[in-house]
């Protein structure tokens, strides 16, 4: 039944409706739909904030791909970062979430624990903490030379060798969150498959490979996916860290887009670099979501209840 | 029995690994506690050393000197200042939009939610130039609304959240409170807001965290000391260019985590809950 205009605006329920999201509709158009076009125009100018942009076509992002070695080189950068980080976080948050879903004594104390540096991770002070600890001087240096007689003279944030691979420790050191959601994935087994197998003989690996995993692949989709998000747009640690350098080995993508947006004062070409990184963001997000079928299991209701 | 016996003996070693592994994985986080107390000469000459030779509780008074002729009692103010009203903001506006959209059938709420669930996906980088355009124009450059002003508009993920947790309480009670002559502003602020507490804690929690620890945001934003907030400050006292007092910078540092610290201790069952059951990052 189609209602006539009148109807509609005698309905009560959406005067209430709108004065409720009213605060969220209007951010959601200052602040996320206008910026979003905008900066989509403005991917198509050359603008430097002072004087008005001027429409250059596709200019930016031709320059980007066939002109510019620092962009490529943020990509290659990025793209390593999150090819090894994200794997080994999740390794690491899976291994750990497998031991402490055992009977171990103090498994809560421990949860908090392994999470403690997820909680801090994020702020600036254990990131310069961090700049520290694997200085030329700091404690893992120290480390080495009192107790494994090893002297290392390199500072592993500022050589070029081992730059990315710190802040890539860095990151590894935070899975925490993922840790935390594989736990309550984990929880979700029924210990009954799990009791079967092992009357049936299965060893411990393979009651892992064979059952857990599959269980859980929803949820490693899950923490891959935010793993690879999230790994996309790092920023802070390298900023505060390394600011891109040595000879731009860390240069984040959003390093370099920050660079050329605030400190270049080329924001057409920043917008352009940010609709880049949206549209790779989504691509890939849409890749993994079709590759998921063949690998994640999801179990079927019926299924669960048996 | 032996199966058992032997069984607790691996349980054993195993504990004691995992227990191992987590002192290795916490040793930064007391490394920077240690390195706090160390005399700034002591810090790296003795870096490997958890118990310093002596307390040196004297950098957290130099610590407090600042920097630029400001007390970091300041930086401490405008990072309380600056968290407290983008977490209010948040609450208000996210439960109030999160209620619409699980309890009003209005016309336009699913446009408007798929809308929401779009956004979430949104990489923030995408925003960053018209908005910093936007507030240049409004001359709030090197003031606090830029930080404050977008969380009263919520936040997509603490919507989300908020709804699926409304989603939960039983339809019956806005029926029967409706009978019962009850408007929908008075059920809201009467009755739902009582029941939603959890959610409402957690959403805190979270926008409390990532407000504390944020760097970008002030980086772009705020350009003079009297202005930073916690995270500048010690950014800027740890400038490669000056001679830094490294036992005064951790001392600060230190301190830094102090809230969230606190909040993780007494909130943590929501913290826990929520990430495990939302993914909610922490």
């Amino acid at each position: 039944m189609k209602r006539t205009s009148k109807q509609w605006l005698r309905n009560p329920d959406m005067y209430a409706g709108y004065a409720f999201i009213f605060p969220w509709l209007l951010g959601l158009f200052v602040f996320s739909l206008f910026p979003i076009f905008f900066s989509l125009y403005l991917s198509f100018t050359d603008y430097d904030i002072l004087s008005a942009p001027q429409w250059i076509g596709f200019e930016n992002f031709k320059e980007m791909f066939t002109d510019d070695p620092r962009f490529v080189k943020s990509v290659k950068v990025t793209l390593l970062y999150v090819a090894v980080a994200v794997p080994l976080r999740l390794c690491f948050a899976l291994a750990i979430a497998a031991l402490l879903n055992m009977k171990i004594k103090g498994a809560r104390a421990l949860r908090s624990l392994y999470y403690l540096p997820t909680l801090m991770g994020g702020s600036v002070a254990v990131i310069v903490m961090w700049g520290q600890l694997f200085g030329l001087n700091g404690a893992f240096n120290s480390f080495m030379r009192s107790i494994f007689g090893i002297e290392i003279s390199i500072s592993w944030i500022t050589d070029p060798s081992t730059a990315l691979g710190s802040l890539i420790v860095l990151s590894v050191w935070q899975f925490g969150s993922a840790m935390l959601i594989f736990l309550a994935g984990l929880k979700q087994i029924p210990a009954s498959l799990l009791e079967a197998a092992l009357v049936d003989g299965a060893s411990a690996a393979y009651r892992f490979r064979r059952i857990t995993l599959p269980l859980l692949s929803p949820v490693i989709f899950f923490n891959l996916v935010m793993g690879i998000i999230g790994g996309f747009k790092v920023f802070s640690e390298g900023m505060i860290l390394t600011g891109g350098g040595p000879h731009d080995q860390t240069l984040f993508y959003v390093i370099y887009l920050y660079e050329n947006s605030f400190r270049f004062l080329h924001m057409g070409y920043g917008s352009a670099m940010a609709w880049v990184l949206l549209l790779a963001v989504s691509i890939l997000t849409a890749l993994v979501f079709r590759s998921s079928s063949l690998w994640v299991h999801y179990e079927s209701k019926g299924e669960r209840e048996a | 029995m032996n199966a058992t016996s032997q069984k607790r003996g691996g349980n054993l070693w195993l504990s004691a690994a995992v227990w191992g592994f987590a002192i290795v994985m916490i040793y930064p986080l007391l490394w920077l506690l240690s390195s706090s107390l160390k005399h700034t000469t002591e810090v790296y000459s003795q870096a490997h050393k958890l118990i310093p030779a002596h307390f040196y509780w004297e950098n957290y008074v130099s610590g407090f000197k600042g920097f630029a002729g400001h007390s970091f009692f300041l930086f401490f103010q405008n990072s309380l200042y600056v968290t407290i009203f983008s977490v209010v903001g948040t609450v208000i506006a996210s439960t109030m939009a999160a209620y619409a959209f699980a309890r009003i059938r209005f016309p336009g709420s699913a446009f408007w939610f798929a809308c929401m669930m779009l956004t979430l996906m949104l990489p923030s980088e995408v925003l960053i130039i018209p908005q910093y355009m936007l507030f240049n124009k409004l001359n709030w450059i090197n003031t606090f609304w830029p930080l404050i002003v977008p969380s009263f508009a919520g936040g997509a993920f603490f919507i989300f959240l908020l709804v699926q947790f409304m989603r939960g309480i039983p339809v019956e009670l806005d029926e029967s409170a409706r009978i019962d002559g009850c408007g929908r502003f008075l059920f809201f602020a009467k009755i739902m807001l009582p029941l939603i507490v959890p959610a409402i804690v957690t959403t805190a929690v979270f926008k409390f965290i990532w407000t504390w620890d944020d760097y970008f945001a002030p980086l772009l934003y705020l350009n003079s000391a009297e202005m930073a907030t916690v995270s500048l400050a010690i950014k800027s006292m740890a400038d490669p260019t000056m001679e830094t007092n490294w036992g005064a910078l951790f001392a600060m540092s230190v301190l830094s985590l102090v809230p969230v610290v606190a909040v993780f201790i007494a909130f943590q069952r929501y913290i826990v809950e929520g990430i495990s059951t939302t993914g909610l990052k922490g």
